[in-house]
């Protein structure tokens, strides 16, 4: 892929947020990341609504589960509902490793699930891992 | 090729060199112990509803990842894919593209279907080793897979 992916990044916690944007920062072809904090955010910077009508169209999205206003689940299940959004790979990236939010989300149509390592250095690897593959092996829509 | 017990990768190719070098860029990493094979739609479905040939096979046992070529003999790979994203039994299972096709009409219906990603088969030789470590390595390591047991499954997601 020659220009930069796009990844829209739904956490609403601060450390993990920039954290996860720091590591993509310094990949061989940084990924333009756009940051929402909240469920309700992500979804009108999807709709391209309010203060993002501007908005681009994300290649990824990366999805954590426990968000003020509208969680994970619901953002993760409007999106795979809606014929406009639902061929987007959403990643779901959240410190949850229940077997009940593996599931949910599954049914729900997420395209992967990856638990946030405690661990800085693991945390590092696992954000890595998800840029080199949806980015350097796998094919999204363009 | 291990028929009984857990099966860790199905494998749908109908190709015999892309099988051959998808089995040996798999084996190399030790990325799976049970690779099982299988060359066309109609196969794959009865492999993993448990029927025809494939009977005797435990449904509570699925494979971890499915490696799905779309270009196959009697049913489609797409056809294979919404069969098994429709059934509430296997639809969390991880079916991830793996195709010759470069076309976008491909690309676009297998993610509306619900494959979980897409994977273009490069030509190059060591570039397909790459993609085939790389596609192991995320989806048995680095993705938590949902629970074995479709019943369990179902279960934690009412809960």
């Amino acid at each position: 892929m020659n220009s930069a992916p796009k990844i829209l990044l739904v956490d609403d916690n601060p450390a993990d947020a920039n954290l996860t944007c720091e590591v993509l920062a310094t990949s061989e072809n940084p990924a333009q990341v756009s940051t929402v904090q909240d469920g309700e955010q992500a979804l009108m910077f999807l709709h391209r609504m309010g203060q993002f009508a501007e908005a681009i169209r994300p290649d990824l999205i990366i999805l954590d589960l426990n968000l003020p206003r509208k969680d994970g689940r619901a953002v993760l299940a409007e999106v795979k509902a809606d014929p406009e959004l639902n061929e987007l790979p959403v990643v779901i990236f959240t410190t949850s490793h229940s077997a009940r939010d593996i599931a949910r989300c599954y049914e729900l149509g997420a395209n992967s699930y990856v638990s946030k390592p405690g661990n800085l250095g693991q945390f590092f690897s696992a954000v890595r891992s998800i840029e080199n593959f949806w980015f350097g092996f796998a094919s999204i829509p363009n | 090729m291990n028929t009984e017990g857990e099966v860790d990768i199905l494998l749908v190719e109908d190709n015999p060199d892309d099988l051959e070098l998808t089995l040996h860029a798999l084996r190399r990493e030790h990325l799976a112990n049970n690779i099982f094979a299988v060359r066309d739609g109609e196969e794959a479905l009865e492999f993993l509803f448990c029927t025809g040939r494939f009977k005797d096979r435990n449904f509570d046992h699925p494979p971890r990842l499915v490696l799905l070529d779309l270009k196959l003999p009697k049913l489609t790979g797409l056809e294979v894919l919404k069969r098994v994203k429709d059934d509430p039994r296997t639809k969390a299972l991880p079916v991830v593209i793996l195709t010759a096709s470069k076309e976008e009409r491909d690309l676009v219906a297998s993610y509306n279907l619900g494959a979980n990603s897409y994977i273009q088969k490069p030509v190059d030789f060591d570039r397909f080793r790459e993609i085939v470590k790389s596609a192991g390595l995320y989806w048995m390591v680095i993705n938590q897979r949902p629970l074995a047991n479709p019943a369990q499954m179902a279960a934690a997601a009412k809960q």
